[in-house]
């Protein structure tokens, strides 16, 4: 991927996307500031950043639900503006809070059974209801479960309805908004299973949004990090991980939690996030960043491919410099 | 794999669970007892009583509780229990479709202004604002007047004066759903606006206007026998708690039962159907 | 021998009515000593947040204390009276999950942390204003003259959360419990908490409890850890040894579900099946219908903590040497 040119094969291609909210108090917010990715199908891309950072912002304009201030959603070459209802099939979205996301009043069956209906996608009754037990099988769930609302289930399980409802239009892509961050370990650990199942049973474009790397460490073929609403570093997993060119990379690899804790701990990010919306001058990260030098607190840096690797990117100064190896 | 214990239900069992999901709520029980035994009562009102509400004896006027007579006779000799039992259907059966269009309407406004917001919303919420600026029973008797009195004037007085507190109810309901994640699902997957609205943020929102059904009954009901009593309402020859409320006060020191029952009556069907919304309140409440 | 900052010795917990109850928490023995810090870990619904209230004495209604004993530097702590939350304050605090609804929306942060100062250190109002912004400096706070003024509402998540932890020390306790403080924060925002608790517990000597379903979260902040599940601990021992070399199915199965930053490319294997309803566990011991190594051994009956080996570890599982190195 770059963040210049355009790929060969994509799919999904998002392209100097910019969404902006008015803020309280009149004034706004500029949530996303200028960001481009692509994806491509039965690939699996990790979108890794702190609360704030406009991830979400992200997922919502890729699945068509905030309106973009400037900067063009494509799939297959055609842009996504005003959806119809066949493009709004292709693009599904998973959302954060599985206790939030399901409608109380409605059962699983009624639910699955409208998208079918309304996208014509089965023939008959019966054939609707094959689709459905199919879909429940898909997830991991028993075909009784279509009788009951959301309240009889877990959050685990209730993801997995989440899951199959996104699953049921036959979508192209999936946006999976920190699919996992509501659930317990264990349980997330099913879930993430069941992402990389689908991905490759369905052929499916995952796009994997998470706080934390180790999620998208596991699935993902590549990595993207937001940093106050733009892309700070891109490019291959592996390569990201253990060669990380951005500071805040760095500092988001040493804080994920590890089972086997070294002694020497990392320097630790100071403070946090700034509240969307304010800016540092410069580079955006300089007031956080272990590395600051005066150059960055004029110049913002440019997000560029990284020296002698052409597949990656990043938006700082020193992106020569190595990060990678456990300083931990 | 998850191997949760998820049974299905079979249609016995959910019946089953909605008599058990009832009788929890002790409320709901009571006042739908309560309620049931009144509808009962006026359905039945031939049945209990073979006069005629309108059957006046003029032997027998202003007569005590007698084996002819169980609760005694009015002024005109008409006997008391049936005139209470068929001014209970009267009144009771105005209460009830008289809150049908306010509900109906107002539901329909409130959601569709809380979905869409903008100027639809701002237009709506004006239009609320001065109908609630003004005191109830003004509007009503104003209307009454302007439309003419009976049973047509109170429904149209209604139809104007009371759906404003469903639009703004479900409105504020509206509000709340129409961030949800489930409805932002339902965009995403495709579905129409009225099919979300219908099928989606509807049944979240309609369950405290259909709480507020039963408090509006009552409110509509002694706005009827108000109205009945200031000569607005129901007209002469039909039975009416608020008429006969009226006629039996000047009996109040020597025949007190005449203007007092009509009134206990008024109270009974007020504190059933209050029971009943309570109940219904808890019952509806998401888990 | 100076006895431990908190000791609990087989506390049981019970839910339910008047008709049936059944056991939440059944018979949690441990002990922290001051300066240490010890973990529960496991799903949620095990019981480990139960164990923390009942212990601060904060069970909600339907939720009662059965039997147990709660001992705090050797003296006893009564577990139920009506003056039973009286007896925690100033020696014990609590720090909770979610701090958006913990807090008081309508007291500024430096407000909520003074109060407590004056109402169990009885200090006067301005002295109790003082240590408030002294706290919230020790936090982390940056400018805490300002930020004290601050509302909830002003606040990150992690700010929030520790203005919280002010709240805690702001009573002087010696054991700080908590339940789950860092779940609903970002990881970087988590590893700055963490690592202040850390300094706090070393920094004021005081014996730590941490609760979480995160495996990781616990092995980076306790010396010592009790794996939890359905109201019980399977496994205990010093963290580091527990994690290298697991002796309950359980805790092989937690370790292995955790997405860790190391195993790129590798996918956590998750634990098959779902955490008992405490009202109908199964016979025997509660993990089997969950567990690979399980046999007809394994229904017969309750199987109990016991030690084993060296290291202070223990295990409640008949097969435990069949488990496998992670």
């Amino acid at each position: 991927m770059s963040a210049t040119g355009q790929p060969a094969s994509a799919t999904l291609v998002v392209r100097d996307l910019h969404v902006a909210y008015a803020a309280a108090g009149g004034g706004q917010i500029q949530a996303v500031d200028g960001v481009t990715l692509s994806l491509r199908s039965g690939e699996a891309l990790g979108l890794v950043g702190e609360s704030g950072c406009g991830k979400t912002t992200v997922a919502r304009a890729i699945a068509g639900l905030v309106k973009p201030q400037k900067g063009e959603i494509e799939l297959d070459g055609a842009t996504l503006a005003r959806r119809s209802r066949a493009q709004r099939r292709t693009i599904q979205l998973v959302f954060q809070d599985p206790f939030a996301s399901l409608n109380p009043r409605r059962t699983v069956r009624s639910v699955l059974a409208e998208l079918l209906k309304v996208h014509e996608l089965a023939a008959d009754d019966a054939q609707r209801e094959r689709r459905c037990v199919e879909l429940m099988e898909m997830v991991g769930l028993p075909a009784a479960a279509l009788d009951r609302r959301p309240a009889a289930f877990s959050g685990g399980q209730r993801q997995r309805i989440a899951i199959a409802r996104a699953i049921a239009v036959e979508p192209r892509m999936i946006v999976a908004d920190e699919p996992m961050s509501a659930l317990d370990v264990s349980v997330g650990a099913a879930i993430l299973g069941l992402f990389e199942r689908l991905r490759n049973d369905l052929g499916l474009g995952l796009l994997l949004i998470s706080h934390n790397l180790a999620v998208v460490a596991a699935i993902c073929d590549r990595v993207a990090v937001m940093y106050l609403g733009r892309v700070v570093e891109a490019g291959p997993r592996g390569e990201v991980f253990s060669d990380p060119r951005h500071p805040y990379t760095r500092a988001l690899l040493d804080a994920a939690p590890r089972l086997q804790p070294d002694a020497v701990a990392g320097p630790r990010l100071r403070e946090e996030a700034p509240a969307a919306g304010v800016r540092p001058s410069g580079c955006s990260f300089h007031d956080r960043c272990p590395r600051v030098e005066d150059i960055c607190r004029r110049d913002a840096p440019a997000l560029v491919p990284v020296e002698g690797h052409p597949e990656r990117v990043a938006a700082c100064h020193f992106s020569h410099e190595h990060r990678g190896g456990r300083t931990r | 794999m998850s191997t949760a214990a998820v049974a299905p239900t079979p249609r016995s069992r959910r019946v089953a669970v909605r008599w058990r999901a009832i009788r929890r709520y002790p409320s709901l029980l009571a006042g739908l007892t309560l309620l049931g035994l009144l509808v009962a009562a006026v359905i039945l009102a031939p049945l209990i009583s073979h006069y005629s509400p309108d059957h006046e004896d003029l032997f027998h006027i202003l007569a005590g509780p007698s084996w002819a007579h169980p609760l005694g006779t009015d002024e005109l000799g008409r006997d008391e229990l049936s005139r209470l039992l068929w001014a209970g259907r009267t009144d009771l059966r105005v209460g009830a479709l008289a809150v049908i269009f306010p509900f109906c309407f107002g539901t329909a406004v409130g959601t569709l202004s809380g979905y869409y917001g903008g100027w639809l919303d701002s237009v709506v919420m004006r239009i609320v604002d001065v109908v609630i600026a003004f005191p109830f029973y003004v509007l009503v008797i104003g209307l009454v007047f302007v439309v003419g009195e009976g049973t047509r004037g109170i429904y149209i007085a209604f139809a104007v004066a009371d759906w404003v507190v469903y639009a703004r109810t479900v409105r504020a309901g509206t509000l709340v759903v129409r961030e949800s994640e489930y409805v932002a699902a339902a965009k995403v997957g495709g579905l129409g606006d009225l099919r979300i609205l219908v099928g989606h943020v509807l049944p979240n929102t309609i369950s405290q206007a259909i709480v507020y059904i039963m408090s509006d009954i009552v409110l509509v009901i002694v706005a009827v026998v108000t109205l009945g009593y200031l000569g607005l309402g129901v007209q002469p020859p039909t039975p009416d708690w608020g008429t006969m409320v009226n006629d039996g006060q000047q009996f109040l020191t020597t025949h007190w039962a005449l203007a007092t029952l009509p009134g206990i009556a008024v109270v009974l069907t007020g504190l059933s159907l209050s029971l009943v919304g309570d109940g219904l309140a808890d019952l509806l409440r998401p888990q | 021998m100076t006895p431990p900052a908190l000791e609990v010795r087989d506390l049981v917990v019970s839910a339910g009515d008047h008709h049936r109850r059944w056991r939440v928490v059944d018979g949690v023995s441990f002990s922290v000593d001051a300066g240490q810090s010890v973990g529960i870990v496991g799903e949620s619904g095990c019981g480990k947040s139960l164990t923390l209230r009942a212990i601060m004495a904060l069970t909600p209604d339907p939720i009662a204390i059965d039997s147990g004993t709660v001992l705090l530097s050797g003296e006893e702590l009564p577990l139920r009276g009506r003056r039973v939350r009286a007896t925690r304050r100033g020696h014990m605090s609590m720090v909770f999950q979610d701090p958006l609804s913990s807090l008081d929306p309508v007291h500024s942060a430096g407000a909520q942390v003074a109060e407590i100062a004056r109402r169990v250190r009885g200090l006067p109002r301005r002295a109790a204003w003082t240590r408030a912004v002294d706290l919230l400096g020790l936090v982390g706070i940056r400018e805490p003259q300002r930020r004290a003024h601050d509302y909830p509402h002003q606040l990150s998540g992690g700010m929030r959360q520790r203005v919280m932890i002010a709240m805690a020390l702001a009573s002087e306790p010696q054991v700080l419990l908590c339940d789950e403080p860092t779940t609903a924060l970002d990881v970087t925002v988590q590893a700055q908490v963490l690592d202040l608790l850390n300094n706090l517990r070393v920094q004021l000597r005081l014996a730590l409890v941490f609760v979480s379903h995160d495996l990781a979260v616990v092995s980076s902040i306790c010396e010592r850890v009790a794996v939890m599940y359905a109201g019980r601990f399977v496994e205990t021992g010093p963290t580091l040894e527990v994690l290298r070399r697991p002796r309950h199915p359980y805790t092989l199965g937690l370790r292995q579900a955790v997405v860790d930053a190391e195993a790129v490319g590798r996918l956590p294997r998750a634990i098959r099946g779902e955490l008992p309803d405490p009202s109908a566990r199964p016979a025997g011991c509660p993990f089997h219908p969950r567990c690979d190594f399980a046999d007809d051994a394994c229904v017969q009956g309750p199987v109990e903590l016991s030690a084993i080996g060296v290291d202070d570890r223990s295990v409640a599982c008949l097969h435990s040497e069949l488990v496998p190195a992670p």
